[in-house]
């Protein structure tokens, strides 16, 4: 069985395994959620994965308590589920109480966006930026390939308190390789150009790239990562140059995202670049027709963003 | 500690309590001072193995108050046993005063952060789980109220528990029969509870939660089992409000706060 190497949770959980094989103190907590990946990681140490059944509350909860006896701990679910069901265990077990006590607790969440097209809105996950980002000291990481998202392995068990892992469901190309993310800036600027420039995250890098290609020099990429804060002096060194600035992101937009980070830093920094936002107006969509369908209804498809980006 | 001494100390925890809510009107009074005997059968009781002056140490054991905000009866002991400084019950509630109506884990003591129900259980798990894996024998016990057992977290947590055979935990219901705004039994009746956690694979037993000997010979019981067994539930029979008379039986006793002469004249009828 081959493991594909450009989805996200495969090449984290296959990291994971060669960490926890050196490290017995990462636990490794499912709310009864999968991977091929994982069979192996199960196999190879049986008592340090818990599988705590379809119980997305308990999942954190348990986390939380092995985190205090001072195990590293990721715990595993489907996005919309492992975000917002056991909402008030993450704000009081991991948000409030790393302020007091210091836990390591990564939430690995696979189904971003709509990733999960055709299973509709429950599936659908576009509220976990904003309602991350809201909790303080949650650490919110939104890869674009499974190359980034590799990488947070490393990083979460260098750095303590509460992360959520922000995960696409499918495979995507990949865009990272083997450069390295430099989590503490939390941005990576994949291409410049002269008047507009988009800052998308996660699946949306992808598009923004196609799009960028499309307005040939005219449109600029920053891959942004790190949704709970990233180093702003340097995104906004970055961003000045621009008459435009285009957030993109698959989630709604207007409720705290990464289009609410954007428009702080540009006021913050006194950037002169005019903001669009674009993402999921909020409203929960129930058409059939895959995620392209899905992306045209919100006009965040490759064709309405170059038709809304090339003119002024 | 004899019985006798153990009844005193009770008794002290329940005066300071009251003085607590008296500074602090906003803690809850009815809920602090039905577990009051359950903290004393813990601590001076000889059940759990702690170090005041290294409240985290790694060789206590783990006790998590998952009702508490109903544990303010928790603040007197703490300070009577060197956790916590005793001038803190000078004002509970006041700037600068570590002590607030819901506890926090700035007090030393306090494991983690309660009074949003349902989360002491799970959290209590995974301890059980991490104490085993680093070969220690030490415990966890949870303190739950009867009616937090209508969060389904804690189901969540009891299947989880049951099924892991996790023998180094125990949970005490203060089982006080209240909720916010009735009687548990009109509300959702879970009685037996014991019976509700013995079918997801508990032992479990029913005592007297106000007797201090009753519930240390409980505890002990829980300690003496052989590995391999099942985790303990005590379901402790409790008066909310106990030894308040306006309060027992209210109820809505948990919403009521006591006025301050109200606390003076119980202290100063059944004497110093």
């Amino acid at each position: 069985m081959v493991i594909p190497t450009n989805i996200m949770r495969e090449t984290m959980i296959m990291r994971l395994r060669e960490r926890m094989a050196e490290d017995r103190r990462i636990y490794f907590v499912s709310a009864d959620f999968g991977a091929m990946s994982l069979d192996g990681l199960r196999e190879d140490f049986p008592d340090r994965f818990i599988n705590v059944g379809i119980a997305e509350q308990n999942c954190i909860n348990v986390a939380t308590g092995l985190a205090l006896e001072g195990f590293t701990v990721f715990a595993y679910g489907i996005a919309p589920f492992i975000s917002m069901r056991p909402y008030e265990q993450i704000r009081i077990n991991l948000s409030l109480l790393s302020q007091t006590r210091p836990l390591n607790v990564n939430i690995l969440s696979v189904g971003a966006g709509v990733s999960y097209d055709v299973s509709g809105p429950t599936h659908h996950c576009l509220e976990d930026i904003s309602v991350m980002r809201t909790l303080p000291h949650m650490r919110v990481f939104s890869p674009c390939d499974a190359d980034c998202a590799r990488q947070f392995i490393d990083f979460a068990l260098e750095e303590g308190g509460p992360k959520y892992a922000r995960l696409d469901g499918k495979a995507q190309p990949s865009i990272y390789g083997q450069r390295q993310a430099d989590f503490g800036r939390g941005f990576d600027v994949l291409r410049r150009g002269a008047e507009v420039c988009i800052v998308s995250t996660g699946v949306m890098t992808h598009t923004a790239l196609a799009v960028a290609e499309r307005l040939e020099g005219r449109a600029g990429v920053i891959d942004a990562f790190m949704l709970d804060r990233l180093d702003e002096v340097a995104l906004a060194a970055e961003l000045r140059p621009y008459a435009r600035i285009c957030s993109l992101e698959e989630a709604f937009v207007g409720c705290g995202g990464l289009d609410s980070l954007i428009s702080c830093v540009i006021e913050r920094q006194n950037l002169p670049g005019r903001h669009a936002r674009f993402g999921f107006q909020p409203g929960f969509n129930f058409d059939n027709g895959g995620r392209l369908h899905l992306h045209r209804c919100a006009g965040i498809d490759p064709d309405a963003l170059v038709a809304a980006l090339a003119h002024n | 500690m004899d019985i006798q001494a153990l009844k005193d100390k009770s008794h002290w925890i329940w005066r300071e309590t009251l003085k607590i809510h008296r500074a602090c009107p906003e803690s809850r009074i009815a809920s602090s001072l039905s577990c009051i005997e359950i903290l004393v059968a813990l601590f001076y009781g000889g059940v759990l193995r702690y170090d005041p002056k290294k409240p985290l140490d790694e060789g206590r054991d783990r006790l998590i108050i998952s009702k508490g905000h109903g544990s303010i009866s928790y603040y007197p002991l703490l300070a009577d046993l060197g956790f916590i400084d005793k001038s803190e019950l000078d004002a509970p509630g006041s700037l600068g005063n570590k002590l607030k109506a819901i506890p926090d884990t700035l007090i030393e003591g306090y494991e983690t952060i309660n009074g949003s129900l349902g989360h002491g259980l799970g959290v209590g798990i995974g301890m059980a789980l991490g104490l085993k894996a680093k070969g220690s024998d030490r415990k966890v016990y949870v303190l739950v109220g009867d009616g937090e057992l209508n969060e389904g977290s804690v189901w969540e947590a009891v299947m989880l528990a049951g099924h892991h055979r996790l023998d180094n935990l125990c949970v005490i219901v203060d089982a006080n029969g209240l909720c916010m705004l009735d009687w548990c039994r009109n509300i959702v009746d879970l009685q037996p509870v014991e019976a509700k956690f013995q079918a997801f694979g508990w032992q479990g037993e029913r005592i007297d939660g106000h007797d201090e000997q009753a519930v240390i010979a409980a505890l002990e019981r829980f300690k003496a089992k052989p590995a391999g067994h099942a985790p303990c539930v005590v379901v402790a029979e409790t008066i909310k409000g106990r030894g308040v008379p306006s309060l027992e039986g209210d109820s809505l006793c948990h919403i009521k706060s006591l006025k301050p002469e109200a606390v003076d004249a119980l202290l100063s009828r059944e004497g110093a």
